[in-house]
Protein backbone atom coordinates (compact mmCIF):
# COMPACT_ATOMS: atom_id res chain seq x y z
CA UNK A 1 0.00 0.00 0.00
CA UNK A 2 1.28 3.05 -0.96
CA UNK A 3 -0.68 6.70 -0.37
CA UNK A 4 0.67 9.79 -1.71
CA UNK A 5 -2.03 12.73 -0.10
CA UNK A 6 -0.99 16.38 -0.93
CA UNK A 7 -3.14 18.80 2.00
CA UNK A 8 -3.38 22.62 1.06
CA UNK A 9 -4.60 25.22 2.27
CA UNK A 10 -4.15 28.58 4.31
CA UNK A 11 -1.67 29.01 6.89
CA UNK A 12 -3.35 28.52 10.52
CA UNK A 13 -5.65 26.29 9.22
CA UNK A 14 -3.32 23.58 10.59
CA UNK A 15 -2.28 22.31 7.41
CA UNK A 16 1.47 21.25 7.97
CA UNK A 17 -0.06 19.51 11.40
CA UNK A 18 -2.43 17.19 10.09
CA UNK A 19 -0.34 16.12 7.88
CA UNK A 20 2.18 15.65 11.01
CA UNK A 21 -0.45 13.74 13.03
CA UNK A 22 -1.01 11.63 9.74
CA UNK A 23 2.44 10.62 8.89
CA UNK A 24 3.54 9.42 12.88
CA UNK A 25 0.27 7.29 12.82
CA UNK A 26 1.72 5.84 9.78
CA UNK A 27 5.32 5.20 11.97
CA UNK A 28 2.95 4.04 14.63
CA UNK A 29 1.90 0.61 12.51
CA UNK A 30 5.57 0.18 10.98
CA UNK A 31 5.07 2.29 7.77
CA UNK A 32 7.22 4.63 5.91
CA UNK A 33 6.48 8.22 5.72
CA UNK A 34 7.93 11.13 4.20
CA UNK A 35 6.17 15.03 5.07
CA UNK A 36 7.49 17.75 2.49
CA UNK A 37 6.39 21.44 3.44
CA UNK A 38 5.66 24.44 1.12
CA UNK A 39 8.73 26.54 2.94
CA UNK A 40 8.36 29.30 0.51
CA UNK A 41 7.00 33.00 -0.72
CA UNK A 42 3.56 30.92 -1.30
CA UNK A 43 3.57 30.25 2.40
CA UNK A 44 4.75 33.77 3.78
CA UNK A 45 1.69 35.01 1.19
CA UNK A 46 -1.28 32.40 3.29
CA UNK A 47 -1.42 29.56 1.88
CA UNK A 48 0.20 26.56 2.57
CA UNK A 49 0.49 22.50 1.49
CA UNK A 50 2.54 19.31 2.52
CA UNK A 51 2.79 16.21 0.69
CA UNK A 52 2.55 13.19 3.02
CA UNK A 53 3.23 9.78 1.82
CA UNK A 54 2.77 6.86 3.77
CA UNK A 55 3.15 3.25 2.20
CA UNK A 56 4.26 -0.21 3.54
CA UNK A 57 7.68 0.11 1.19
CA UNK A 58 11.05 2.68 0.51
CA UNK A 59 9.83 6.07 -0.03
CA UNK A 60 11.64 7.19 -3.35
CA UNK A 61 10.64 10.55 -4.13
CA UNK A 62 8.79 12.79 -1.23
CA UNK A 63 7.92 15.37 -4.04
CA UNK A 64 5.01 14.50 -6.43
CA UNK A 65 2.83 16.43 -9.15
CA UNK A 66 -0.11 13.77 -8.87
CA UNK A 67 -1.51 12.33 -6.05
CA UNK A 68 -3.85 9.22 -4.82
CA UNK A 69 -5.69 12.07 -2.50
CA UNK A 70 -5.75 15.50 -2.24
CA UNK A 71 -7.17 17.32 0.98
CA UNK A 72 -8.16 21.33 -0.41
CA UNK A 73 -9.39 23.71 1.33
CA UNK A 74 -9.34 27.19 -0.27
CA UNK A 75 -10.00 27.83 -3.41
CA UNK A 76 -6.40 28.53 -4.14
CA UNK A 77 -5.44 25.15 -3.74
CA UNK A 78 -8.56 23.68 -5.67
CA UNK A 79 -7.38 25.79 -8.59
CA UNK A 80 -3.92 24.43 -7.96
CA UNK A 81 -4.60 20.64 -7.22
CA UNK A 82 -7.59 19.58 -8.33
CA UNK A 83 -6.15 18.31 -11.78
CA UNK A 84 -3.18 17.40 -9.97
CA UNK A 85 -5.98 14.02 -8.23
CA UNK A 86 -4.81 10.88 -10.01
CA UNK A 87 -8.15 9.12 -11.95
CA UNK A 88 -10.22 7.29 -9.48
CA UNK A 89 -8.33 9.44 -7.01
CA UNK A 90 -10.37 11.22 -4.09
CA UNK A 91 -10.79 14.88 -3.36
CA UNK A 92 -12.05 15.80 -0.44
CA UNK A 93 -12.72 19.50 0.22
CA UNK A 94 -14.04 22.16 3.09
CA UNK A 95 -17.05 24.06 1.45
CA UNK A 96 -16.29 27.18 3.52
CA UNK A 97 -15.09 29.47 1.08
CA UNK A 98 -14.83 27.93 -2.15
CA UNK A 99 -16.65 29.24 -5.28
CA UNK A 100 -15.35 26.95 -7.55
CA UNK A 101 -16.82 23.46 -6.54
CA UNK A 102 -14.78 20.64 -8.29
CA UNK A 103 -16.15 19.46 -11.69
CA UNK A 104 -14.15 16.50 -12.42
CA UNK A 105 -16.01 13.24 -12.86
CA UNK A 106 -13.21 10.72 -12.89
CA UNK A 107 -12.00 10.71 -9.49
CA UNK A 108 -13.97 10.44 -6.25
CA UNK A 109 -15.10 13.67 -4.67
CA UNK A 110 -16.30 14.29 -1.00
CA UNK A 111 -16.90 17.33 1.18
CA UNK A 112 -16.44 18.01 4.91
CA UNK A 113 -17.88 20.85 6.18
CA UNK A 114 -14.80 21.13 8.64
CA UNK A 115 -15.30 25.04 9.73
CA UNK A 116 -19.01 24.93 10.25
CA UNK A 117 -18.68 22.07 12.46
CA UNK A 118 -15.53 23.27 14.52
CA UNK A 119 -17.55 26.30 14.98
CA UNK A 120 -20.40 24.10 16.27
CA UNK A 121 -17.74 22.83 18.75
CA UNK A 122 -16.90 26.06 20.04
CA UNK A 123 -12.79 25.94 18.76
CA UNK A 124 -11.79 26.48 15.19
CA UNK A 125 -8.26 24.88 15.89
CA UNK A 126 -9.65 21.82 15.78
CA UNK A 127 -10.85 22.13 12.37
CA UNK A 128 -7.72 20.06 10.96
CA UNK A 129 -9.13 16.88 13.04
CA UNK A 130 -12.07 17.05 11.80
CA UNK A 131 -11.01 17.37 8.11
CA UNK A 132 -8.80 14.36 9.01
CA UNK A 133 -11.49 12.26 10.76
CA UNK A 134 -13.37 12.49 7.83
CA UNK A 135 -10.18 11.39 5.42
CA UNK A 136 -9.60 8.55 7.61
CA UNK A 137 -13.82 7.88 7.17
CA UNK A 138 -13.18 7.49 3.46
CA UNK A 139 -9.62 6.11 2.80
CA UNK A 140 -9.07 4.47 6.54
CA UNK A 141 -5.27 4.14 5.69
CA UNK A 142 -4.21 4.03 9.48
CA UNK A 143 -5.62 2.75 12.02
CA UNK A 144 -8.02 5.06 14.75
CA UNK A 145 -6.04 3.93 17.85
CA UNK A 146 -2.36 4.88 15.82
CA UNK A 147 -4.06 8.14 14.78
CA UNK A 148 -5.10 8.63 18.45
CA UNK A 149 -1.20 7.69 19.60
CA UNK A 150 0.33 9.80 16.52
CA UNK A 151 -1.95 12.38 17.74
CA UNK A 152 0.09 11.98 21.17
CA UNK A 153 3.61 11.86 19.54
CA UNK A 154 2.89 14.51 17.68
CA UNK A 155 1.79 17.20 20.51
CA UNK A 156 4.15 18.69 23.18
CA UNK A 157 3.51 16.95 26.62
CA UNK A 158 1.82 20.25 27.67
CA UNK A 159 -0.90 19.96 25.71
CA UNK A 160 -1.92 16.06 26.06
CA UNK A 161 -4.67 17.43 28.14
CA UNK A 162 -6.20 18.73 24.52
CA UNK A 163 -6.24 15.31 23.27
CA UNK A 164 -9.82 14.36 24.26
CA UNK A 165 -11.12 17.37 22.55
CA UNK A 166 -9.44 16.35 19.08
CA UNK A 167 -10.40 13.02 19.30
CA UNK A 168 -13.92 14.74 19.33
CA UNK A 169 -12.87 16.24 16.82
CA UNK A 170 -11.89 12.79 15.04
CA UNK A 171 -15.38 11.38 15.52
CA UNK A 172 -17.09 13.95 14.39
CA UNK A 173 -15.33 14.11 11.08
CA UNK A 174 -15.71 10.35 10.32
CA UNK A 175 -19.48 10.85 10.58
CA UNK A 176 -19.94 13.98 8.51
CA UNK A 177 -18.37 13.18 4.84
CA UNK A 178 -20.58 13.97 2.10
CA UNK A 179 -20.27 12.27 -1.46
CA UNK A 180 -20.64 14.57 -4.13
CA UNK A 181 -19.38 12.31 -6.76
CA UNK A 182 -18.22 8.47 -6.14
CA UNK A 183 -17.48 6.23 -9.15
CA UNK B 1 17.52 -0.41 17.30
CA UNK B 2 17.65 3.36 18.18
CA UNK B 3 14.98 5.78 19.00
CA UNK B 4 13.00 5.97 16.42
CA UNK B 5 11.64 9.53 15.80
CA UNK B 6 9.74 11.61 13.08
CA UNK B 7 12.09 14.99 12.00
CA UNK B 8 13.26 17.68 9.43
CA UNK B 9 17.04 16.54 7.97
CA UNK B 10 17.97 20.22 9.73
CA UNK B 11 16.90 18.97 13.02
CA UNK B 12 17.69 15.12 12.67
CA UNK B 13 21.34 16.57 11.96
CA UNK B 14 21.70 18.78 15.49
CA UNK B 15 20.41 16.07 17.23
CA UNK B 16 22.59 13.83 15.58
CA UNK B 17 25.34 16.18 16.32
CA UNK B 18 24.43 15.96 20.32
CA UNK B 19 24.50 12.23 20.36
CA UNK B 20 28.21 11.75 18.57
CA UNK B 21 29.57 13.99 21.50
CA UNK B 22 30.61 17.18 19.34
CA UNK B 23 32.56 19.77 21.77
CA UNK B 24 31.45 22.43 19.51
CA UNK B 25 28.77 24.01 17.23
CA UNK B 26 29.16 27.86 15.86
CA UNK B 27 26.78 29.09 13.40
CA UNK B 28 24.83 31.74 12.40
CA UNK B 29 20.48 31.38 11.32
CA UNK B 30 19.96 31.54 7.31
CA UNK B 31 16.55 29.74 5.80
CA UNK B 32 16.32 26.84 4.71
CA UNK B 33 18.81 25.65 7.48
CA UNK B 34 18.11 27.57 10.52
CA UNK B 35 16.62 24.75 12.43
CA UNK B 36 19.95 23.22 13.29
CA UNK B 37 20.80 26.24 15.25
CA UNK B 38 17.58 26.75 16.74
CA UNK B 39 16.86 23.11 17.29
CA UNK B 40 20.55 22.81 18.98
CA UNK B 41 19.41 26.27 21.35
CA UNK B 42 16.19 24.39 22.35
CA UNK B 43 17.84 21.67 23.88
CA UNK B 44 20.48 23.08 25.17
CA UNK B 45 22.93 20.48 24.34
CA UNK B 46 25.35 22.47 27.64
CA UNK B 47 23.13 20.92 30.05
CA UNK B 48 22.93 16.96 27.69
CA UNK B 49 26.67 16.57 27.12
CA UNK B 50 28.33 19.83 27.83
CA UNK B 51 28.72 21.14 24.44
CA UNK B 52 28.56 24.82 23.10
CA UNK B 53 26.09 25.90 20.66
CA UNK B 54 26.83 29.39 19.98
CA UNK B 55 25.46 32.15 17.36
CA UNK B 56 28.57 33.85 16.00
CA UNK B 57 27.75 37.37 14.89
CA UNK B 58 28.48 36.51 11.32
CA UNK B 59 29.38 33.44 8.72
CA UNK B 60 33.09 34.92 9.53
CA UNK B 61 33.30 35.13 12.67
CA UNK B 62 31.44 31.38 12.86
CA UNK B 63 33.97 29.46 10.59
CA UNK B 64 36.66 30.92 12.11
CA UNK B 65 35.75 29.66 15.41
CA UNK B 66 35.22 26.43 13.74
CA UNK B 67 39.17 27.02 12.90
CA UNK B 68 40.17 27.73 16.22
CA UNK B 69 38.08 25.00 18.05
CA UNK B 70 39.35 22.76 15.91
CA UNK B 71 42.99 23.57 16.34
CA UNK B 72 42.95 21.85 19.95
CA UNK B 73 41.47 18.62 18.83
CA UNK B 74 37.71 19.37 19.33
CA UNK B 75 34.88 17.71 17.59
CA UNK B 76 33.35 20.37 15.73
CA UNK B 77 30.49 20.78 13.60
CA UNK B 78 28.85 24.06 12.02
CA UNK B 79 25.69 24.54 9.34
CA UNK B 80 24.46 27.61 6.58
CA UNK B 81 23.07 27.56 3.53
CA UNK B 82 24.30 28.56 0.24
CA UNK B 83 25.17 32.15 0.77
CA UNK B 84 26.58 31.38 4.03
CA UNK B 85 28.73 29.22 2.65
CA UNK B 86 30.46 31.53 -0.02
CA UNK B 87 31.21 33.42 3.57
CA UNK B 88 32.94 30.32 4.80
CA UNK B 89 35.17 29.68 1.53
CA UNK B 90 38.22 31.89 3.26
CA UNK B 91 38.06 29.44 6.44
CA UNK B 92 37.38 25.68 4.68
CA UNK B 93 40.67 26.91 2.93
CA UNK B 94 42.58 27.89 5.89
CA UNK B 95 41.00 24.79 7.88
CA UNK B 96 42.62 22.03 5.03
CA UNK B 97 45.67 23.72 4.34
CA UNK B 98 46.08 23.46 8.34
CA UNK B 99 44.97 20.02 8.31
CA UNK B 100 42.25 20.44 10.88
CA UNK B 101 38.91 17.99 10.98
CA UNK B 102 35.90 19.33 10.91
CA UNK B 103 32.18 18.42 9.93
CA UNK B 104 30.24 21.71 8.16
CA UNK B 105 26.49 21.17 6.14
CA UNK B 106 25.70 23.22 3.76
CA UNK B 107 21.46 23.26 3.42
CA UNK B 108 21.85 24.54 0.03
CA UNK B 109 19.26 26.86 -1.62
CA UNK B 110 18.60 28.86 -4.79
CA UNK B 111 21.17 31.26 -6.53
CA UNK B 112 23.50 32.90 -7.43
CA UNK B 113 24.01 35.92 -5.15
CA UNK B 114 21.27 35.32 -1.88
CA UNK B 115 19.09 33.59 -4.69
CA UNK B 116 16.03 32.18 -3.23
CA UNK B 117 15.03 30.10 -0.28
CA UNK B 118 14.13 27.16 -2.28
CA UNK B 119 15.86 23.87 -2.70
CA UNK B 120 18.96 23.95 -5.34
CA UNK B 121 21.94 21.82 -6.28
CA UNK B 122 23.65 24.65 -7.84
CA UNK B 123 26.50 24.86 -5.36
CA UNK B 124 27.94 21.29 -6.41
CA UNK B 125 31.04 23.11 -8.14
CA UNK B 126 31.70 25.37 -5.24
CA UNK B 127 32.03 22.05 -2.95
CA UNK B 128 34.17 19.67 -4.80
CA UNK B 129 36.12 22.03 -7.29
CA UNK B 130 37.27 24.64 -4.81
CA UNK B 131 35.15 27.31 -3.73
CA UNK B 132 37.86 28.43 -1.56
CA UNK B 133 42.12 28.96 -2.87
CA UNK B 134 44.53 26.34 -2.82
CA UNK B 135 44.65 22.72 -3.84
CA UNK B 136 42.72 21.31 -1.19
CA UNK B 137 39.82 19.43 -1.74
CA UNK B 138 36.96 19.46 0.44
CA UNK B 139 35.34 15.49 1.64
CA UNK B 140 31.74 15.38 0.52
CA UNK B 141 29.00 13.33 1.13
CA UNK B 142 25.44 13.75 -0.27
CA UNK B 143 22.90 12.69 2.06
CA UNK B 144 19.93 11.69 -0.09
CA UNK B 145 17.07 10.79 3.42
CA UNK B 146 16.59 12.15 7.22
CA UNK B 147 18.18 9.32 8.13
CA UNK B 148 21.39 9.76 6.83
CA UNK B 149 21.34 13.58 7.64
CA UNK B 150 21.84 11.76 10.77
CA UNK B 151 24.17 9.12 9.90
CA UNK B 152 26.49 11.30 8.03
CA UNK B 153 27.64 13.06 11.46
CA UNK B 154 29.27 10.07 12.57
CA UNK B 155 30.47 9.16 9.08
CA UNK B 156 31.63 12.82 8.69
CA UNK B 157 33.35 12.94 11.62
CA UNK B 158 35.18 9.24 11.41
CA UNK B 159 36.57 10.68 7.94
CA UNK B 160 37.77 14.24 9.14
CA UNK B 161 39.40 12.92 12.29
CA UNK B 162 41.48 10.28 9.52
CA UNK B 163 42.38 12.39 7.32
CA UNK B 164 42.65 15.68 9.11
CA UNK B 165 40.73 17.15 6.80
CA UNK B 166 37.12 19.25 6.51
CA UNK B 167 34.14 17.03 5.58
CA UNK B 168 30.96 18.75 4.24
CA UNK B 169 27.45 17.32 3.99
CA UNK B 170 26.01 18.72 1.19
CA UNK B 171 22.16 18.68 1.35
CA UNK B 172 19.51 20.81 0.60
CA UNK B 173 16.17 22.79 0.89
CA UNK B 174 14.26 19.58 0.32
CA UNK B 175 15.68 17.09 2.45
CA UNK B 176 16.59 19.87 5.17
CA UNK B 177 13.06 20.32 5.80
CA UNK B 178 11.39 17.15 5.02
CA UNK B 179 10.47 15.00 7.89
CA UNK B 180 10.85 11.47 7.85
CA UNK B 181 11.49 8.40 9.95
CA UNK B 182 14.82 8.49 11.74
CA UNK B 183 16.34 6.06 13.78
CA UNK B 184 18.75 7.49 16.20
CA UNK B 185 22.20 6.52 17.39
CA UNK B 186 22.97 6.14 21.37
CA UNK B 187 24.75 9.11 23.14
CA UNK B 188 28.36 9.15 23.13
CA UNK B 189 30.31 10.58 25.64
CA UNK B 190 32.25 13.93 24.06
CA UNK B 191 36.51 12.80 24.52
CA UNK B 192 37.52 13.99 27.59
CA UNK B 193 41.13 15.95 28.01
CA UNK B 194 43.09 12.89 28.75
CA UNK B 195 41.54 11.04 25.10
CA UNK B 196 42.53 13.59 22.92
CA UNK B 197 46.06 14.34 24.55
CA UNK B 198 46.10 9.96 23.45
CA UNK B 199 44.63 10.80 20.30
CA UNK B 200 45.60 14.29 19.05
CA UNK B 201 48.03 15.06 20.95
CA UNK B 202 50.96 14.98 17.75
CA UNK B 203 49.04 17.43 16.29
CA UNK B 204 46.54 19.85 18.39
CA UNK B 205 47.74 22.68 20.45
CA UNK B 206 46.26 21.54 23.52
CA UNK B 207 50.26 22.28 25.73
CA UNK B 208 54.02 21.74 24.86
CA UNK B 209 55.30 18.82 27.18
CA UNK B 210 59.19 18.91 27.70
CA UNK B 211 59.05 15.71 25.48
CA UNK B 212 58.44 17.17 22.15
CA UNK B 213 58.26 20.65 19.85
CA UNK B 214 55.42 23.00 20.16
CA UNK B 215 52.71 21.89 17.66
CA UNK B 216 51.71 24.67 15.68
CA UNK B 217 48.64 25.46 13.55
CA UNK B 218 49.58 27.30 10.45
CA UNK B 219 48.49 27.00 6.71
CA UNK B 220 50.97 29.85 6.49
CA UNK B 221 54.96 28.82 5.11
CA UNK B 222 57.04 31.50 3.19
CA UNK B 223 59.39 28.85 1.69
CA UNK B 224 58.07 27.75 -1.77
CA UNK B 225 60.08 24.45 -1.32
CA UNK B 226 58.42 23.90 2.08
CA UNK B 227 54.98 24.72 0.81
CA UNK B 228 55.23 22.12 -2.28
CA UNK B 229 56.26 19.93 0.37
CA UNK B 230 53.01 20.67 2.32
CA UNK B 231 51.20 20.47 -0.92
CA UNK B 232 52.75 16.93 -1.79
CA UNK B 233 51.40 15.56 1.35
CA UNK B 234 47.80 17.37 1.24
CA UNK B 235 47.86 15.91 -2.65
CA UNK B 236 49.05 11.97 -1.12
CA UNK B 237 45.98 12.67 1.72
CA UNK B 238 43.47 12.90 -1.84
CA UNK B 239 44.76 10.10 -3.47
CA UNK B 240 43.99 7.95 -0.59
CA UNK B 241 41.10 9.40 0.03
CA UNK B 242 39.91 8.81 -3.81
CA UNK B 243 41.71 5.36 -3.14
CA UNK B 244 39.68 4.39 -0.32
CA UNK B 245 36.42 6.33 0.66
CA UNK B 246 34.77 6.53 -2.43
CA UNK B 247 30.85 5.27 -2.02
CA UNK B 248 27.39 5.04 -3.65
CA UNK B 249 24.70 3.31 -3.88
CA UNK B 250 22.75 1.95 -7.30
CA UNK B 251 19.31 1.10 -7.88
CA UNK B 252 17.86 -1.11 -10.37
CA UNK B 253 21.12 -1.51 -12.63
CA UNK B 254 21.21 -5.28 -13.52
CA UNK B 255 18.99 -5.19 -16.36
CA UNK B 256 18.96 -1.35 -17.09
CA UNK B 257 19.56 -0.26 -20.80
CA UNK B 258 19.80 3.63 -19.48
CA UNK B 259 21.67 5.25 -16.60
CA UNK B 260 20.38 8.09 -14.66
CA UNK B 261 23.20 9.40 -12.19
CA UNK B 262 21.76 11.73 -9.19
CA UNK B 263 22.74 12.14 -5.75
CA UNK B 264 20.85 13.93 -3.06
CA UNK B 265 16.98 15.16 -3.22
CA UNK B 266 17.59 14.31 -6.84
CA UNK B 267 18.41 10.83 -6.09
CA UNK B 268 14.86 10.50 -4.13
CA UNK B 269 13.33 11.74 -7.70
CA UNK B 270 14.95 10.05 -9.81
CA UNK B 271 14.14 6.63 -8.16
CA UNK B 272 9.95 7.31 -8.60
CA UNK B 273 10.78 8.55 -12.03
CA UNK B 274 13.06 4.84 -12.32
CA UNK B 275 9.25 3.52 -11.40
CA UNK B 276 7.42 5.34 -13.98
CA UNK B 277 9.91 4.32 -16.46
CA UNK B 278 9.88 0.32 -15.71
CA UNK B 279 6.05 0.70 -16.29
CA UNK B 280 6.39 2.12 -19.71
CA UNK B 281 9.01 -1.09 -20.52
CA UNK B 282 12.36 1.46 -20.42
CA UNK B 283 14.43 -0.01 -18.54
CA UNK B 284 16.40 2.23 -16.51
CA UNK B 285 18.93 2.35 -13.79
CA UNK B 286 20.13 4.83 -10.86
CA UNK B 287 24.24 5.09 -9.42
CA UNK B 288 23.80 7.40 -7.03
CA UNK B 289 27.08 8.78 -5.87
CA UNK B 290 26.74 8.80 -1.88
CA UNK B 291 30.49 10.70 -1.71
CA UNK B 292 30.46 13.77 -4.29
CA UNK B 293 34.20 14.26 -4.22
CA UNK B 294 35.75 11.24 -3.79
CA UNK B 295 33.36 10.56 -7.24
CA UNK B 296 32.74 7.35 -8.22
CA UNK B 297 34.27 7.00 -11.56
CA UNK B 298 35.12 3.89 -11.69
CA UNK B 299 32.09 2.08 -10.82
CA UNK B 300 29.75 4.96 -12.89
CA UNK B 301 32.78 4.01 -16.31
CA UNK B 302 31.68 0.48 -15.13
CA UNK B 303 28.02 0.82 -15.45
CA UNK B 304 27.85 3.54 -18.53
CA UNK B 305 30.13 0.53 -20.78
CA UNK B 306 26.49 -1.70 -20.69
CA UNK B 307 24.58 1.45 -21.36
CA UNK B 308 22.72 2.90 -24.33
CA UNK B 309 22.93 6.62 -22.94
CA UNK B 310 23.44 7.74 -19.65
CA UNK B 311 21.16 11.16 -17.87
CA UNK B 312 22.85 13.08 -15.02
CA UNK B 313 20.13 14.41 -13.11
CA UNK B 314 20.95 17.60 -10.48
CA UNK B 315 18.82 20.67 -9.46
CA UNK B 316 21.19 23.25 -11.52
CA UNK B 317 21.96 24.07 -15.32
CA UNK B 318 24.60 21.27 -15.11
CA UNK B 319 27.31 20.63 -13.06
CA UNK B 320 27.72 16.94 -11.72
CA UNK B 321 27.34 16.35 -15.63
CA UNK B 322 30.82 17.24 -16.27
CA UNK B 323 32.08 14.56 -13.46
CA UNK B 324 29.84 12.24 -15.41
CA UNK B 325 31.34 13.13 -18.68
CA UNK B 326 34.96 12.62 -17.46
CA UNK B 327 34.01 9.57 -15.91
CA UNK B 328 31.95 7.61 -19.06
CA UNK B 329 35.03 9.37 -20.98
CA UNK B 330 34.86 9.11 -25.20
CA UNK B 331 31.84 7.07 -25.35
CA UNK B 332 29.50 6.87 -28.14
CA UNK B 333 26.70 6.92 -26.31
CA UNK B 334 24.54 10.25 -24.87
CA UNK B 335 25.36 11.54 -21.90
CA UNK B 336 23.19 14.41 -20.73
CA UNK B 337 22.69 16.73 -17.93
CA UNK B 338 18.67 17.80 -17.21
CA UNK B 339 17.43 19.65 -14.04
CA UNK B 340 15.24 22.65 -13.37
CA UNK B 341 17.16 24.83 -10.97
CA UNK B 342 17.24 27.89 -8.87
CA UNK B 343 14.76 26.92 -6.49
CA UNK B 344 12.05 24.62 -8.88
CA UNK B 345 12.20 21.03 -8.25
CA UNK B 346 11.78 18.71 -10.65
CA UNK B 347 9.25 15.99 -10.82
CA UNK B 348 9.85 12.59 -11.55
CA UNK B 349 7.62 12.64 -14.75
CA UNK B 350 10.10 15.71 -15.96
CA UNK B 351 12.90 13.43 -15.72
CA UNK B 352 11.31 11.00 -17.27
CA UNK B 353 10.72 13.00 -20.38
CA UNK B 354 13.95 14.49 -20.23
CA UNK B 355 15.36 10.65 -20.53
CA UNK B 356 13.04 10.17 -23.37
CA UNK B 357 13.93 13.33 -25.49
CA UNK B 358 16.91 13.56 -24.74
CA UNK B 359 18.73 9.98 -24.20
CA UNK B 360 16.56 7.45 -25.95
CA UNK B 361 15.33 9.79 -28.83
CA UNK B 362 19.00 11.22 -28.72
CA UNK B 363 20.40 8.12 -29.14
Amino acid sequence: MTEEIIIAGFGGQGVLSMGKILAYSGIMQDQEVSWMPSYGPEMRGGTANVTVIVSDERISSPVLNQYDTAIILNQQSMDKFEKTVKPGGLLLYDPNGIVHHPTRTDINIYKIEGARLASELGNAKIFNMIVLGAYLKIKPIVKYENVVRGLKKSLPERYHKLIPMNEAALQKGMENPVPVNTL
Amino acid sequence: MGELKLMKGNEAIAEAAIREGVDAYFGYPITPQSEVIEYLMMEKPHERTGMVVLQAESELAAINMVYGAASVGRKVFTSSSSPGISLYQEGISYIAGAELPCVIANVVRGGPGLGTIQPSQADYFQTVKGGGHGDYRLFTLAPSSVQEMADFIELGFEIAFKYRNPVMILSDGMIGQMMEKVELKDQKPRWSADEIKAMHGSWATIGKPESRERNIITSLDLDPHKQEKHNHHLQAKYRQMEKEEVRYETFDTDDAEYLIVAYGSSARIAQKTIMLAREKGIKVGLLRPITLYPFPEKPLAELASRMKGVLSVEMSAGQMVEDVRLAVGCSDIPVEHFGRYGGVIHSPDEVLEALEQKIIGGK
